[in-house]
């Protein structure tokens, strides 16, 4: 994924990363003192470096962020990410604590700190690379937080200077009860309050998980991380802004361009695990509105859902037709197959409320309509299961998002039975990896079951490649690889034609 | 006449017309939609699959006839079809003398002197062809009302503020230098989410057994958003039809981020799960104080609304309510109990759960049944945000005061004090008012009397009034140099 290019550029050259350095000539310090291992990344980086380690130390913090988005889009949980993160942070970006008997501290930490800054003039271009860059480092910080040693934590903490108000003996008196029922807490046990805004707590506020009386957030001390942790968010979002608004100024060193515009380029969306290409089915004619109920036979679950869905009820509600219009657009529906399919569908509505209400919504998500970049981007891109199932959950009457994850687990069996997946093991493997949040583990679970025979032949006769046999991460993969599989011995279409996904 | 009011049909907002502007009631409305009518394009997509399910589904579909039309005293016109509430002339005559806009004005601007928020702030006309104008904006309240009085919008939606004027958005060198900077947390309440509870009424129609849903979100959320949120300026507002919509206007809300929105409403919202969720409530005990006090409201309204009114579990009814009852030996003696005379109402089995638990048919402990209870009771009463509506700073909301095309009835605040005393079948009509108006016999010499003083508008109007000049002087207070702020906390008294 990532050249390890360093011949295009002269090692011993000497590049000033730091744009403000630049605006103010004077540099105070050449070399900063990293006293805490845990970093808020307030100051920038005041040394020189060279440009094989400017692109060496970026690649390698890439390479970690990289990995923890592979894990949340796994829906791995906090403790297996940690678990699955240690080698790789060991490997590729080590920061040790003062207690370890590293001789080293003071350079993995310059590293650690550079290469934040380097990416996050790579990635504050654009609000797309912003939002993920701000999202992975949240995690990474709040893995190493977690981790620090407690002494040290108190002492990093202690100096940042939070401004948290304590809870005083009488009000503590007055609020206990409260306080402890909002945090779920039945345990009598004394423990410390602070009192914040309740903005600079969203993550709790969001879950319900604290007190709150006329703006105030009553935090017990162990929530510590969640207020350390937003506070990092939120410096970051800042710095980020700002950065990007002096983005043109950097623009002068043009030894510095291509490496960051490479970075930002290694840094693909997730949305581009789909690909027009998708659409391009060998074997699979134009398909047209009348195909899409014998093709929903290779559909994922959540499009099963939805086309059930339906046809019992001749509608579906905004979010429903939104993901739905762009997955059968995916698979290669054309926009005027997709009106025409949706017309019929509608079985109760007037002509007149549909072409006002609805027609113009499918052309949007087609392209076919709306401002300059969404016709240019040919409208929308059909969602991944990333998206699906980390968009928030369908409300009442509504039947959109991923069965696995929104139905409970006697609606889900139902709904499998239904689909035809009888086989109690695989039922039960389903529970299992619902239970533990693995949506997506428990969908390709399923495929595999439903193509076993399928798999089985194509991996026998070598016509696939295990890449081929990949997890499957996106709903018109899913739908597209099923439709390939049950086709094998027609004509061509059994052989994947080596179809990378394009970037 | 270009216009489809027959003059038969309503002879009195003819002649009113007529009075008041002579020679423009001819005007052809067909030409109104402006060149910026092609900002139909740049509507975002999620925008334009948000609000169609809510309060405009049906808009477009045959007005409901609500038991009032017919129980009318001897009205001078029938009012009939939707065409005659967004008439281009009843329109008119409502923009010209009925739509608050100095109140209006002073609520967006937060002062008395014209500023930026009201200049920069977006407005959405939709016209009477159902094109849509994004991006409108106006320096001040009289230029806003002359567009009004020009196009006749049957709605007007309001936006966010943005960094810079949105009509010049396309002249701007760096598209992010046009970008959302505040507005009101808002929330939508619509009946559409209770249709599968909701056994009195379906679709559009709405009567006072199911606005009683609306009743009980509102005081739910109100009271949460003052105590706990510490949010002053909270205004509700009727929809026009089935729902209400709530503006919370304080200066430390509008101010809040799209992560900040989506945590009010992640603390406000609890059944998850769609339709085939199953269980939609899943809390832990102690109950969150939120949760604790929400159900001491609801509580009763469960007794009434839900058990008395709709009565959900009737006849065959019970098979939702008996997935919910975890016990299986309960379950199955209650199962047994009901299939033997399936003619109890919701109430007597409600309370045949306790009965028959306390015969012997209960196996977890009654704590256990108790709380499974509280998790039925708050399926059915809590409050179901449309969680679309509020969690983006840039979404567009309906504003108040404008007439809703399908019913006709003005979008008028609601007292969250007096919410019990909220009916939304008695919401004045733009036609009635404008009658009211003609009707109006009193005494004009003194002072001159506002048109909308002379009508049922009235007390709505001065509820707005007061509930502005209550923001206006907070802001005033926090602007200015920095004064005490007042002790207990209301700078307004009503
Ligand atoms: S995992 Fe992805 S493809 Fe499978 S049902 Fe969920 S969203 Fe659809
Ligand atoms: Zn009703």
């Amino acid at each position: 994924m990532i050249r390890h290019d360093y011949s295009r550029v002269e090692p011993k050259r000497r590049a000033n990363i730091d744009p403000k350095k630049r605006q103010f000539a004077k540099a105070e310090y050449a070399q900063q003192d990293y006293k805490h291992r845990l970093n808020f990344y307030t100051l920038p980086p005041t040394a020189e470096i060279t440009l094989e380690e400017f692109e060496t130390w970026a690649i390698n913090r890439l390479k970690v962020l990289s990995e923890l988005e592979a894990c949340s889009f796994r829906n791995r949980s906090p403790e297996e990410t940690a678990e699955y993160m240690t080698s790789i942070l060991n490997k590729y970006l080590p920061l040790r604590a003062n207690t370890s008997r590293g001789t080293n501290l003071q350079e993995e930490r310059k590293r650690d700190h550079y290469s934040h800054f380097i990416l996050r003039l790579a990635f504050s271009s654009t609000e797309e690379l912003r939002r993920r860059f701000s999202h992975l480092e949240t995690i990474l910080f709040r893995l190493r937080f977690r981790e620090d040693d407690p002494r040290e934590r108190q002492g990093f903490v202690r100096s940042l200077d939070l401004e948290w108000e304590e809870v005083g003996d009488d009000e503590k008196r007055e609020l206990r009860d409260q306080m402890l029922a909002a945090i779920g807490s039945k345990r009598e046990e004394e423990q410390d309050w602070f009192k914040v805004d309740w903005e600079r707590v969203p993550e709790l506020v969001s879950q319900r998980k604290v007190l709150l009386k006329r703006g105030m957030a009553y935090v017990p001390a162990k929530e510590q991380t969640s207020l350390v942790v937003a506070e990092f968010t939120k410096r970051l979002d800042e710095q980020l802004e700002l950065t990007a608004r002096a983005l043109p100024r950097l623009d002068e060193d043009d030894r510095l361009a291509p490496i960051l515009a490479h970075l930002s380029q290694s840094f693909t969306a997730p949305e581009a695990a789909y690909s027009s290409s998708d659409a391009n089915i060998d074997g699979l004619s134009a398909i047209n509105s009348g195909a899409i109920d014998t093709l929903s036979q290779n559909f994922p679950l959540c499009m099963q859902n939805l086309h059930m869905t339906l046809r019992a009820n001749s509608h579906l509600k905004h979010y429903g037709r939104l993901q739905y219009t762009l997955f059968l657009k995916g698979i290669g529906l054309s926009l005027e197959e997709c009106i025409i399919f949706w017309r019929r569908s509608f079985k109760l509505m007037t002509d007149d409320k549909f072409h006002k209400e609805y027609k113009y919504n499918i052309r949007h998500a087609y392209g076919d309509v709306g401002g300059d970049s969404n016709r240019r981007g040919r409208g929308y891109t059909p969602y991944s299961c990333q998206k699906i199932l980390t968009e928030p959950l369908p409300g009442p009457g509504q039947a959109h998002g991923c069965p696995y994850r929104a139905f409970n687990v006697e609606n889900l069996t139902g709904l499998l039975q239904r689909v035809g997946i009888q086989d109690r093991e695989v039922l039960q493997g389903v529970k299992e990896d619902v239970k533990k949040q693995r949506y997506h583990v428990a969908c390709n679970r399923v495929f595999e079951f439903a193509h076993k025979k399928e798999i089985k032949k194509v991996k026998d006769e070598g016509t696939w490649s295990a890449t081929d046999l990949d997890t499957i991460v996106h709903p018109n993969t899913y739908f597209k690889r099923s439709w390939l599989l049950k086709h094998l011995g027609d004509g061509n279409a059994g052989v994947v034609s080596g179809d990378k996904m394009e970037e | 006449m270009p216009h489809s009011v027959t003059p038969e049909a309503i002879p009195a907002v003819e002649q009113l017309i007529a009075k008041s502007e002579p020679g423009t009631q001819d005007m052809a409305m067909d030409d109104a939609p402006s060149a910026e009518v092609e900002d139909k394009a740049k509507v975002n997509l999620e925008d334009l699959f948000d609000d169609e399910d809510s309060d405009e589904e049906f808009a477009s579909s045959a007005p409901v006839k609500s038991e009032e039309d017919a129980s009318q005293p001897a009205a001078t016109f029938k009012i009939s079809d939707k065409s005659q509430y967004s008439d281009p002339d009843v329109m008119r005559a409502f923009y010209q003398r009925l739509f608050p806009f100095r109140f209006f004005f002073q609520w967006l601007n937060h002062s008395a002197v014209p500023s930026n928020d009201f200049a920069h702030r977006e407005f959405a006309f939709t016209l009477s062809n159902d094109a849509l104008q994004r991006y409108q904006s106006f320096p001040t309240a009289d230029l806003l009302r002359k567009r009004c009085i020009a196009d006749t919008p049957p709605r007007i939606d309001i936006g966010p503020v943005y960094s810079t004027n949105p009509r010049d958005r396309k002249t701007l060198r760096k598209a992010s230098a046009f970008r959302p900077i505040s507005r009101e947390l808002v929330f939508d309440i619509d009946m559409d989410a209770y249709d599968d509870i909701r056994t009195c009424c379906t679709g559009a129609n709405i009567c006072q057994k199911c606005w009683a849903f609306i009743t009980m979100s509102i005081k739910v959320v109100d009271v949460a958003l003052r105590d706990d949120f510490g949010f002053k300026h909270v205004m509700w507002v009727y929809s026009g039809r089935r729902g209400a919509h709530a503006w919370v206007c304080d200066k430390r809300a509008r101010e809040m981020d799209d992560s900040k929105r989506r945590a009010v409403y992640g603390y406000l919202e609890l059944l998850k799960g769609g339709d085939q969720g199953g269980k939609k409530v899943n809390v832990w005990r102690p109950l969150h104080p939120h949760l604790e006090r929400s159900l001491s409201i609801l509580k009763e309204h469960f007794q009434t609304t839900i058990l008395a009114e709709q009565d959900p579990w009737a006849e065959q009814n019970s098979a939702h309510l008996l997935n919910l009852i975890p016990d299986t030996k309960l379950r199955e003696a209650l199962q047994k109990k009901w299939d033997s005379s399936p003619g109890r109402p919701s109430a007597s089995k409600w309370a045949d759960i306790d009965s028959v638990a306390k015969s012997g048919a209960l196996s977890k402990s009654s704590k256990e049944l108790l709380e499974a209870k509280q998790d039925i009771v708050l399926e059915y009463t809590y409050p179901r945000l449309d969680a679309d509506v509020g969690k983006k700073l840039n979404h567009l909301l309906k504003s108040p005061f404008v007439v809703h095309p399908a019913t006709g009835r003005i979008c008028v605040p609601i007292d969250p004090r007096r919410v019990e005393e909220f009916d939304p079948l008695s919401v004045p009509k733009v036609t009635e008012l404008l009658v009211e108006i003609d009707e109006w016999s009193g005494e004009d010499s003194e002072k001159k009397i506002q048109d909308w003083e002379k009508t049922s508008l009235k007390p709505y109007i001065e509820y707005f009034r007061v509930f502005v000049a209550g923001l206006l002087k907070e802001e005033k207070e926090k602007g200015g140099i920095k004064r005490e702020r007042d002790e207990n906390g209301d700078v307004m008294e009503f």
